[in-house]
This record gives structure tokens, sequence and C-alpha cells, in this order.
């Protein structure tokens, strides 16, 4: 399955299967492997990329603030002010997902910060509704980057307590219903019975952790909803308080009374704990494991990962008690994963910022959002809390091989005309530029026809 | 505070009519008839379309929350629809509208995605198998000149599989010129996966030059049925709608998403002219919601839902229902509406009799190993 691959293979591999592909004039590694466990150290979590960006807690007050304003006035001008509030909402998105491409551009940990993108579509939100659209990005800032090197239990809480996920998986409303606060709105009037909603409990078993059809059932889903009961957002949801909107908050008025039995165990009623408890729980159950190792897997060996690597993968994760970088470590170690031949074909956001990176772009001159709902896969918003699939069948398509033509005229447009694509391709492609790619960009009419060429050819649309 | 909570409430109202954005997916075969399969993603709730008003247990479970039998259309003594669904009703007085109620695939957990896997592949588990029932059903009829057409970024699974299907979209940006085009062929002339995706842009493009660029239901409906009135053109059709998960909230998105899909399906119907009589559209979800609202004004995942049959040749003015009731004892695991009929049998039956095929042959085809419900016959005239 394996052939042993030459060293500049083994640099392919590392820049374009593990990074974020190559970049012209970037120092060449010489170790591959070091080069990858050393990113480790210098990893910063809030690189200079993003020093415009504001806490998701501000952006959660600025946005309901505006909404406030929505109140007052007659038709015309709550139609006006609404309008504007959602044009504010998408600036701020496409702001996000400029920051966020510029880190990528910049970054010199591009496996590390690979690996934020991964857990990022892992842990998925979609910015459907205006306060994901806002938050999508603080999610990913907040929750996901300074956890990427930690235990996958601590990005699990980071994920679950933010107000992104919270909103998105209609958490906020979800109340006991033998809360304090359901009692209480029973006696006042017999209208709108609070009750638990259930949507946040199901994904986390079924997509963030245990994954589906591993045993878990209806019951554990609803027991574990009501655990989560109380977890809520600070200034918003059932129950809130006039506090300045923003992070995490925990409303014991809204919380379930009483033990919860999940799988098999039973959880005494610790209030804001009891939802901690099963959290860690899940984190360190042997079908997470799997289920982890398995996604990793697909991302890095196979869109078919073999049984035995998904196996080692998951035992790194069991036996370090779910250590993200050990398990990094033996992804690395791994010979399947240094197949010279490549694995995978590039989704449109990996391959928008090979394509950047490869030709140089440092803070490019066009907007990365509306490029990325062209070649589609919009950023954050995968409609659905699965995320975007990880296998060549939803990327490789007829329309979106047209795209990418066209996306690649755009953005050989913008580069540098003293750029030669028949010096750059053996640069960002060693030891694995194919013949007919070498031959047909040294054929092209035109420097920026080679360019495209390059970008679109199979080469590159793989890693 | 209460102005605290009006954030999310006007948040969901900002974007219902977005969150359709409807995709469309083509195939070519050998036929004058024409089969449009509507997906629509993420569960729907069939309690609130097709409104068993006169069921008791309706008013009790949706409480606040429930459609207001005065300003729905009645369709008979037990059921009444959406009132977003004018168009849809006007179709049901034609009888050229018929929908179905209790019905679901054989999945029975309550996963999105692996529901859906279900509904697309016609297996009887998740990933049971590969390809979809409607790239089998392409497989049964004789194939025209043109390939197959998808107008999606990239192919849903129920069209995946062995047959041939392109896809096209609009796209906003600049085409590349025909010279990069043909080059491009060349580099991928000797690569298996990109050489035929890339041929089958190629002959896609001919076909598409002068679809619109705009993606709400109605220029939607409007395009797909441009192609489907082609006498050159397609005959199989499939759209993609999203934004039917309603967890919370449910009263005004789901009139949204309603309204969408009534304005999408009468431009089909506007659109095809005297194709519409031979045209059969079916409607379907992957399942259906709770049978009573949560605590969040929505409902979460459930098991049966509704389905809808529409066109000029159908056999409508009716429901289809086995109707399993509302009562507490007669909720699936006690909180879903049961399902008394076999979403699978129906897919069949239809395009079985729209297509003018054998419906044994659909059945073992698009669904291998399920059993057919006899029972289901004369749903489509020839």
């Amino acid at each position: 399955m394996t052939t042993a691959a030459s060293q500049a293979e083994r640099l392919t591999v590392a820049m374009n299967r593990f990074g974020l592909g190559a970049k012209p004039g970037d120092a060449i590694p010489t170790d591959a492997e070091r080069w990858l466990i050393d990113q480790f150290d210098r990893y910063e979590p809030t690189p200079p990329a993003f020093e415009r960006a504001l806490p998701g807690a501000d952006i959660a007050d600025q946005f309901s603030e505006g909404r406030m304003a929505l109140r007052g006035g007659d038709a015309t001008a709550k139609m006006a002010a609404r309008k504007e509030l959602r044009q504010n909402g998408q600036a701020l998105y496409r702001d996000e997902v400029q920051m966020r491409a510029h880190s990528a551009l910049d970054t010199d940990t591009p496996f590390v910060e690979r690996l934020v993108h991964f857990w990022s579509n892992h842990f998925a939100v979609s910015a459907d509704k205006l306060p994901v659209t806002v938050l999508a990005g603080a999610c990913e800032r907040e929750a996901i980057r300074p956890n990427v090197l930690g235990n996958f239990e601590d990005m699990l809480l980071a994920v679950v307590r933010h107000p992104a996920m919270q909103l998105f998986l209609d958490q906020i409303r979800s109340v006991g219903p033998n809360s304090p606060m359901a009692q209480n709105s029973g006696e006042r009037r017999n209208r709108r019975k609070p009750g638990i909603n259930e949507n946040l409990a199901r994904e986390i078993m079924e997509l963030h952790t245990l994954g589906v059809r591993t045993g878990y059932t209806q019951a554990d889903v609803t027991q574990f909803a009501l655990a989560l009961t109380g977890w809520n957002v600070r200034g918003l949801g059932a129950g809130a308080n006039a506090e300045r909107p923003g992070g995490f908050a925990y409303r014991p008025r809204l919380h379930e009374p009483g033990q919860r039995d999940i799988l098999g165990k039973s959880y005494a009623d610790t209030g804001e704990e009891q939802a901690g408890a099963v959290l860690h729980d899940l984190a360190t159950h042997d079908a997470t494991a799997a289920h982890i190792a398995t996604k990793l897997a697909r991302h890095f060996i196979a869109d078919e990962p073999p049984a035995a690597t998904i196996r080692t993968l998951a035992a790194a994760y069991t036996s370090s008690g779910g250590d993200l970088k050990a398990v990094y470590a033996a992804l690395v170690a791994m010979p399947e994963a240094w197949a010279a031949q490549p694995v995978k074909f590039k989704s449109p956001w990996e391959w928008t910022i090979s394509s950047l990176r490869g030709l140089g772009f440092e803070r490019p001159d066009m907007p990365i959002a509306p490029l990325l709902n062209q070649l589609g896969q919009p950023v954050w918003r995968p409609g659905s809390p699965a995320g975007y699939d990880d296998a060549a069948a939803s990327w490789a398509a007829p329309d979106a091989l047209v795209r990418r033509v066209e996306a690649a005229q755009r953005i050989v447009g913008k580069a540098p005309v003293e750029l030669d694509a028949r010096q750059l391709a053996p640069e960002l492609l060693p030891g694995t530029l194919s013949d007919l790619t070498r031959r047909e960009i040294g054929r092209a009419e035109s420097g920026p026809t080679a360019l495209a060429l390059l970008l679109v050819s199979p080469d590159f649309q793989r890693r | 505070m209460i102005h605290r909570r009006q954030f999310l409430r006007i948040a969901a109202a900002g974007c219902g009519t977005m969150l359709i954005a409807p995709r469309l997916v083509f195939a070519n075969v050998e036929t004058d008839r024409r089969f449009v399969f509507i997906i629509q993603r993420g569960a729907a709730d069939g309690l609130d379309t097709v409104v068993p008003y006169a069921d008791p247990g309706y008013a009790a479970l949706r409480r606040d929350f429930a459609v207001d039998p005065a300003a729905a259309l009645r369709l008979d003594g037990t059921f009444a629809l959406h009132p977003s669904l004018a168009e849809l009703g006007k179709l049901y007085g034609k009888g050229q509208a018929l929908f179905v109620q209790a019905v679901a695939s054989p999945y029975r957990d309550r996963s999105h995605f692996d529901g859906q896997n279900v509904l697309e592949t016609g297996g009887s588990n998740p990933y049971q198998l590969k390809d979809g029932w409607l790239n089998r059903l392409v497989s049964l009829m004789p194939r025209s000149h043109d390939e197959a057409i998808a107008f999606a970024p990239t192919v849903p699974l129920a069209l995946r599989g062995k047959a041939d299907v392109t896809s096209y979209a609009p796209s906003a940006l600049p085409p590349a010129p025909d010279d990069l085009l043909m080059r491009v062929g060349a580099l991928y002339e000797s690569d298996p996966q990109l050489h035929p995706l890339w041929s089958a842009a190629m002959e896609a493009r001919g076909l598409a030059d002068d679809a619109q660029a705009r993606q709400d239901p109605a220029s939607i409906g409007k395009t797909a049925a441009g192609f489907l009135a082609r006498d050159d053109g397609p005959r199989i059709a499939m759209i993609e709608t999203s934004g039917w998960d309603t967890h919370s909230g449910q009263m005004f998105r789901l009139a949204n998403q309603l309204k969408a899909l009534d304005t999408l399906i009468a431009s089909l119907r506007d659109n095809l002219g005297d194709a519409w009589a031979k045209t059969t559209v079916l409607v379907a979800t992957e399942f259906g919601r709770t049978a009573a609202v949560n605590g969040t004004g929505g409902t979460d995942h459930g098991t049966a839902s509704s389905a809808m049959v529409l066109g000029g040749a159908v056999k409508g003015g009716r429901i289809l229902a086995d109707w399993p009731g509302l009562a507490q004892g007669s909720l699936y695991e006690g909180r879903d509406l049961a399902p008394t009929l076999d979403l699978d049998a129906l897919i069949a039956a239809v395009a079985a009799e729209s297509l003018g095929l054998d419906t044994d042959l659909a059945m073992r085809t698009l669904f291998p190993g399920r059993p057919f419900n006899k029972a289901l016959h004369g749903l489509v005239g020839a």
C-alpha cells in the first residue's frame, strides 16, 4: 500500500498533506517529521492576523444592543434597522473569514493551523441565523484555537459552553420541566409550558463524541438534555437577567432537579457540574476514541481509512487520556501517512488557501468569503451540525471543477506578473510534479494561463 | 428581560426564505414523462404541513403553536393544509395533488445524516448501499443522447451511482475562456477521476447558457422547468431544499419554508406549460418530528411525516393515509407520529407509474429486499 517516499516526496507530504500548502521561498525543512512536531512548540493561539478581532462577548452584546433599536419607530424605520443589522452582521462575518484566511497565509505552524480548521469543522456551527453568523468566528478563536494542542475534553467543554454552539443548537431556551422556573411559569399562566430541547444533547453524542450508532438510546439523549438544562448564555435565553450578554452562564432556576441515568451510569444532581460529569465520561469513552481516530485518519490518510490505522490512533487517544498532541504524534509516526501518492482531493477551502499560499499572497486584495460561497463551501456554513464532508465524492463534481478553473483565473489575475509557473511548480510539488502537468504548463499561451493550469492541475488539486 | 429574548426571534425571521437555498440535479432518459424528486433535508414537520385538525390530539400536543384550523385550507373532514401552501391547495382542488400522511422510510433512529442516507440510497440501514435510488431509476430507463445534469456544485447521494450525472450551477465568477477550458481538458485527459467529470461539465455548459444566476425559489423553479420542458432536455430531476430542522421558533420558520416550497412548485408548474400534464413531483423528508411541541416553540427529531405527490397526471384531490391518531397510546415510542405507510413503497409506486415502468421491478431495483405494498396503485395516470 505504501511506497517508501523519497526525501523530496516526504517534503511534499509534510507541506501539502499535513500543512496548508507550500509557499515559494519557504525555508525547506530537512527532517519532514521533525518539522511537523516542532510546530507544537511554536504555535500561537492568537497570531497577529486576529489583532482586530473582538471577543465573542462583545459581539453578542453589540448585536443585541443593535436589536433593541428595532423595537421603537414605525414599520419603515424597523425595516431599515433590521436591514442595517443584517448588513453589519454580514460585514462582521466576512471580516472574520478574511482574518482566518490571513492567519492561514501567515502562519509558520501550518500543520497546527490545519488542525484548527479540522476541529472547527468537527464542532461545526452553521452561520444560517444572524446570532451564529456573527459568533462563528469567535467560537473558533475562543474555543478551538486555545485547545487545539490540549486535551479533547477541554475543547469539548469550551465549544459546548460557547454562545455560538448554545445558540446554534437551541440550548439557550431549554428548560427543565420540573425546574423552579417551569414551576413558576406553570402557576402564572397555562399557556406556554417550558420544556427541554434535546438538540444539543443529541448532537454532542452523535457528532462530537461517541458517534452515531454506538449504542446510546433516545432515553440517553433525553436524560443528557435534562442534565444540560441551566447551561446557558449570559444575558440571553430563558430566564435571563438584564446583564450584559456574552459568555457562559449557569442558571440554576432552569436546571431539572434529580439524578440522571445515562449509558448505564447514574449522575447525582450536582447542578452545573452534572452535565460536566457526563461530558467527562463521553470524552473518555472508547467510542469517542474510535470516532475521533476515524475522522483524523479520514482527513490525513484516506477517505476510507484502514481499520488498523484507526485502531492505532484510537489507542493513542485512550492511553494518553485524550491528549491531542499524543494523537497527532502517533499520526505523524505512521508509515501510511507518508504515502507519496496524494490521498485526498482538496476541499474548496484547502484548495483556495493552498493556491494563495502557492502564489505568495500575504494580504490578497480579494474577499475570501464570497469566493468560498462560489466554490460551494461557505466558511462556517455547512448547513448542518455534522460539518462538511471530508471525502472526494463531496467535492470532485463536474461543476465544481469548472468553478475552480474560474476561481484560479481570478486569483492568478491578482498575482505578481513576474511569477513563472515553470519554476514555481517543482517548488510547490517537490518530487511529485507529473510530466504531463509540467509539459502542459510549459505549453501555455501566457504566464497567467500557465499559473492557472498549475492551480487546477490534478497534482495541485490533491494532497 | 423580554427585549433580550427578542434577539433570537427576529434573527430567525431574517433568514427564513434564505435557508431553503434549493439546489437542482437532472438526469436524462428516453421518455416524454418527467419525474421530479424534492427532498426536504432536516426532517420536515408533517403534522403542521398536512394538519390533522379534527384529531383532538393535535391541538393538545401543539397547544399555542398549533396551526389555526380557521386559517388552514380544509382538505377533508380530518386534514387541512398549512396556510402557506395556497398554490398546492389549488392543485388539490384540481385533483392534481395527493397528500400522504404518517409515512416513513424504514429508518427508525433519529439522526438526520443516517436518515437522509437511508432515504437517498434506498437501503434498509444507513450505509448499506453506496449508490442512490434515483440513480438506479435512471438505469432502468433507456438513455437519451445527453448526459444527466446536476444543478449543484456537488452531486447528492440519491443521484450518485453508475449512471452518469453531471452538474451545473449558475456562477458569479467570471467565465473562463475556451482556450483555458481546452487546456484543462488536456491536463485531465489521463486522470481516471477528473476526466469523466470534466467531460460531463463541458457537455452541461452547452445546455445551460441562459439559466439564470438566481437562487430564490421562483427562479429555481423556472430554471428547472426550462430544462425539463425542452424536447431534448433531461427528464428526471432532484431539487434539494434545506432548513426544515425547526427545533425552535417553528411557527414562523415553517411558514417561511412552506411558502418557499409552495412558490417553487408553482413556478415549476407555470413554467412547464403543457409539459406539466406529463410531470410528477414527489416531495419527501428523512423523518418527521415529535408530536408535541418542545420547550422552545419547536419540535425535536421524530418518526413519521407527510409526503406530497403533485402533477398534471396525478390522481389527486385526496389524502392517502392510514391515520394512526395522536392519542398518547398511539404515538410511536410515546412521542412521535406512528408510521403506517412505507415511504419506499410510495416512492417506487409513484416513480414507476409516472414513468410507465413495472412497479415490482421498480421496487426491487430502487429498494432491494424491501416489501412492496400492493395497495399502492393508481396514484398517477398514464
